[in-house]
């Protein structure tokens, strides 16, 4: 195993620049590191090898004439399957896209390009983003390289679990309800959030127009910064796209100063329902956060705990909409022409079979949500309790400057073990929600492992919108005190897996 | 099938009509309502296409600040209120060519609504105003457009195969949506015809759209039912889709009332449908039934930001809307002393503009309808372009008018100088000079070019002189020939008959 695996992706950018490597030996190291444990992971829907390599290599000659790189140049990435990528598969991990390849390229794909990383792959997750576990994807589940019994969560899971198996240094997801920063919280990586309006939604397959936001996956803060600042920005070709500067999450990563800074712990997302090993190191990050010169205070949510209701029914009736392009006329997988059938019959045909059962019973309920009669009842009411988190948020941040919570109410589950019961799996995602019902930035960080079964556990942090950078420099001050207390990457106590 | 049918005074003297008319709009913006695609009518399928029209996965819209901006012309033009903030919502419902399976619309937040629009009629009491309530004028985006292939019919069953054209899908539609029209009486056919009309004619001065409804830039659904009495509540109403003419909206409106009179007269019901115009045969057909209850499940577009017109751009556009076309149109027939069938050929040859430029500048009215309709028209069509592509000043048609008056151009003349103008010679006294254009009013001349004309048709000198002084005309003409146009006909005919001695 070539110890470029390991490295940070701005150590990596600086190797590459200063010629000590080439990006083609990176880029081929992570593939190398994929062929062997990707078996076992399942991370990658598709992986790029041609393309992955002849970007590396432009990246190469760049160096050789001198040129000035970007940040993460040189940098291999893996992308979740939901963004579109030109002359590459797009799947969203549905039947109902098999065989689609876009004639474009998303722009948060352009701005990689653009930027020199190198895109090895598209990985896995939950169909059309529905999920926490990434079990619900029609290509197999992917496994969580903590414990390949488990699940590495969901919608994301592929871009977590190809970051903490470190085939990539980097990876894309994209954050509908928690989807970055839960997989993050159970793999042991970072993952944010951005405000809604800061990175483009341009090209990336909507599940919920109003909630989805991309964001950065890596295993440190200050790479997840670096990659921040290269997909984030204002786009013309997104109407919900902020115009204004992005908030220098770089040197919020590199100051990591909290000191006089006051932290709000969210009184409703904790307590019950939170495994004790999860409650056990928010304490202690709790309490080191109050050693680092910040003042801790309780605030109150009262509406959080409708969030969740409100965000299943606001989630499946945009998705309802959003999902009925997928009819098989202009693109993607076909069913049931043979010539005999009308062309609803042909639709119908190709929605029963391209769609699993999860992405089915959202469509359902949305579309009962929406129709005549209940829509004031349902999606009226949701956006109701939508203001009411809002106005949650903005009290609380009248007091505090950050918030913190749990990310996730637990560690990673066994694989199978709450598919059955989606009122279960969606309260894995009861603490992230929120955050996205507001459109406010919110990241993932690893405080630890759980005593009882030795798995990562992520403390989440929150800012105010457009305020992203204060996440970097509370995330980065806590992660310093950690790897010193520690003795490295909380990565580096997970399991060698198989293969390697 | 033919279905029955009551003679329309039984009718009208049995039921009072209610009308209702939705005219959908093409705006004539450049780009698509939410992406950069060209507009052009008639490209090759599918050509005027990308992600965002095509409704590929992971397109977003991005809105036309144009159509929001003609919306909002349109809706001052009918008086309406314009809202301060409203937004767009998706109309859910499955169809092939509506490439997103929603189509972006407006549904309880319209951009403008509460106007009227007076329209005029022939009445038996003479003209009349009627006044047309206008609900509210939305923006929706167009879909693309079906063929079916195979089968007799080219509608969808019994075709082979269906092929979709993207290329309209995204084309900013405007829908204007009355209330019901009440009131109408027997009138109701003229008055959804002249009420479509005066909409047209609005939105061809508001220049938003070039609504031609051969091509379907203008579509008028029209609403039609019954009821028995203007006290009794309304009745069940049918929707007649895509009447494509003005003459065709009136024929649907009397064929719809003649066809739900004999319904109702035996007793049956009205079943609330959309219906097919046909017009060939000048009967509706029955489409597809419709409920109000219609689920389209509709909800705020997610993708879109909200539009809150400020006040004052919307006092900007209202200062600078053209004069209603119904105003302007009576006032220039008062102004110019026209006839309407004059004012209608004036408005048909889409002179008026130039001419009001010319009669502006100082020229007679006759004078500049004359030369817009007539030569300069000609000219125009000779060589495919549009009036206003002619370089023709209004001060080129005032000097021509005045040397015309001072007898020093006739109108050959005149038309040979409006060619130099047209060909770029200079202004019209340097053309004149520089063409030799000038009437030739010495008498020698004349009388040497008449002596040789009547030498080379000596028989005419005795048909004259024998009363037939039509025979004249041959002989104006040789002398005119001769003279390469340059003499006064008039005064060519006088010696003439001078040099005959004979007195008409």
């Amino acid at each position: 195993m070539s110890d470029l695996i390991k490295k940070d992706a701005s150590e990596l950018a600086g190797m590459v620049a200063s010629r000590e490597v080439s990006a083609v030996e990176v880029a081929q190291a992570h593939l190398d590191r994929i062929a062997a444990v990707d078996g076992a992971v399942n991370a990658f829907l598709h992986v790029d090898t041609e393309g992955a390599l002849a970007s590396a290599s432009a990246v190469d000659a760049k160096v050789k004439a001198g040129e000035q790189l970007s940040v993460l140049a040189g940098v291999p990435l893996g992308l979740k399957d939901i963004l579109a990528t030109n002359g590459l598969p797009t799947t969203c991990g549905s039947r109902v896209l098999d065989g689609w390849i876009p004639p474009y390229d998303a722009t948060v794909v352009t701005k990689l390009r653009e930027a020199g990383i190198v895109i090895l792959g598209k990985t896995n997750m939950d169909e059309f983003a529905m999920g926490s576990s990434t079990e619900h994807s029609a290509f197999g589940p992917t496994h969580n390289p903590w414990d390949l019994e488990r699940i590495p969560g969901g919608s994301g899971g592929g871009s977590s679990a190809c970051v903490s198996a470190f085939e990539a240094p980097l990876a894309i997801g994209t954050d509908t309800g928690g989807s970055i920063r839960q997989p993050a919280a159970v793999t042991g990586s970072v993952g944010v959030k951005p405000t809604y309006g800061g990175v483009s939604r341009y090209g990336i397959v909507a599940l919920a127009s109003s909630l989805d936001q991309a964001g950065p996956c890596a295993r440190n803060v200050l790479d997840t910064a670096l990659l921040h600042s290269v997909i984030a920005g204002h786009d013309p070709m997104d109407s919900t796209s902020i115009n204004s500067p992005v908030p220098d999450v770089i040197a919020a990563a590199k100051r990591a100063d909290i000191k006089g800074m006051k932290v709000g712990v969210i009184k409703e997302l904790g307590g019950e329902g939170y495994q004790a090993g999860v409650r056990t190191r928010f304490d202690e990050s709790v309490a080191l956060i109050e050693s680092l010169g910040a003042e801790v205070v309780e605030v109150s949510c009262p509406s959080f705990p409708a969030a969740l209701a409100a965000y299943y029914l606001i989630l499946p009736s945009e998705a309802s909409s959003n999902l009925a392009k997928f009819d098989g006329i202009r693109f993607g997988n076909r069913v049931g022409d043979d010539g005999s059938k009308s062309v609803e019959q042909v639709m119908s045909e190709t929605r029963a079979a391209g769609f699993g059962p999860e992405v089915t019973r959202r469509i359902i309920l949305g579309t009962y949500a929406l129709s005549a009669g209940y829509y004031d009842a349902y999606y009226g009411q949701a956006q109701k309790v939508r203001t009411l988190i809002k106005q949650d948020f903005d009290a609380s941040f009248a007091k505090v400057d950050v918030l913190i919570s749990p990310t996730a109410p637990t560690t990673a589950f066994k694989i199978g073990e709450k598919l059955d019961d989606p009122l279960a799996m969606y309260l894995n995602d009861v603490a992230t929600i929120p955050v996205n019902m507001a459109g406010l930035p919110g990241m993932s960080l690893p405080i630890g492992l759980a005593p009882e079964d030795n798995l990562p556990v992520g403390l989440q942090i929150i800012a105010p919108a457009m305020a992203d950078d204060r996440l970097y420099n509370v995330g980065a001050a806590i992660e310093r005190e950690l790897l010193t207390k520690w003795g490295g990457p909380i990565l580096g106590l997970a399991p060698e897996l198989a293969g390697a | 099938m033919t279905e029955a049918t009551m003679n329309y005074d039984e009718a009208i003297s049995k039921f009072d009509p209610v009308l209702g008319l939705e005219v959908h709009v093409e705006l004539g913006t450049n780009t698509k309502m939410f992406c950069g695609c060209s507009t052009v009518f008639g490209a090759a399928p599918n050509t005027q296409v990308c992600p965002v029209c095509l409704g590929l996965p992971g397109a977003l819209p991005t809105l036309n600040k144009i159509g929001v901006e003609s919306a909002i012309r349109i809706g001052l033009a009918l008086n309406c209120e314009i809202a301060e903030w409203c937004r767009f919502a998706r109309k859910n419902y499955f169809y092939p060519d509506m490439p997103k399976n929603f189509q972006t619309s407006q549904y309880d937040e319209p951009i403008a609504f509460e106007g009227y629009l007076d329209v005029e009629i022939d009445t038996d009491e003479g003209r009349k105003t009627f006044r047309v309530p206008i609900e509210r004028a939305h923006m929706e985006e167009d879909t693309g457009k079906n063929s079916h292939v195979g089968g007799a019919t080219g509608r969808i069953h019994g075709a082979d195969y269906s092929l979709v054209d993207y290329n309209r899908a995204g084309i900013p539609l405007i829908e204007i949506v009355t209330k019901p029209i009440t009131g109408t009486g027997k009138y109701a056919p003229e008055v959804a015809k002249a009420y479509v009309a005066a909409l047209r004619d609005i939105l061809r001065g508001l220049g938003v759209s070039d609504v031609k409804m051969e091509q379907g830039s203008l579509r008028c659904d029209v609403n039609l039912s019954l009821r028995e009495t203007p006290e009794s509540k309304l009745g069940t109403r049918s929707e007649t889709k895509n009447v494509n003419s003005l003459r065709s909206v009136e024929r649907a409106v009397r064929y719809e009332v003649t066809r739900h009179a004999a319904r109702l007269a035996a007793g049956e019901q009205i079943v609330q449908e959309t219906r097919h115009w046909h017009e060939d045969t000048g009967i509706s057909t029955s489409g597809r039934p419709k409920s109000d209850a219609e689920d389209y499940r509709y909800f705020p577009e997610p993708d879109l930001l909200p539009i809150a017109p400020s006040r004052e751009w919307v006092e900007e556009l209202r200062a600078a809307l053209p004069e209603n076309p119904a105003v302007r149109r009576a006032r220039l027939v008062a102004d110019w002393g026209l006839s309407e069938i004059d004012m209608n050929t004036v408005i048909n040859s889409g002179a008026l503009d130039l001419i009001v430029e010319a009669v502006d500048a100082g020229v007679d009215p006759a004078a500049a309808r004359k030369w817009w309709t007539g030569e300069l028209a000609r000219i125009a069509n000779d060589r495919a372009i549009e009036l206003e592509e002619l370089p023709v000043l209004p001060s080129h048609l005032k000097r021509l008018e005045e040397l015309i008056a001072a007898g020093s151009l006739n109108d050959k003349l005149a038309r040979q100088a409006l060619e130099g103008v047209i060909a770029g010679e200079g202004d019209v006294d340097a053309i004149v000079a520089a063409r030799g254009l000038a009437v030739v009013s010495d008498d020698g001349p004349l009388l040497a070019a008449i002596d040789e004309a009547l030498a080379a048709d000596p028989a005419v000198v005795e048909t004259i002189k024998s009363g037939k002084l039509a025979a004249a005309g041959s002989v104006v003409g040789a002398v005119m020939k001769a003279t390469r146009g340059q003499a006064d006909a008039a005064r060519v005919r006088e010696l003439l008959f001078e040099k005959l001695g004979v007195s008409e």
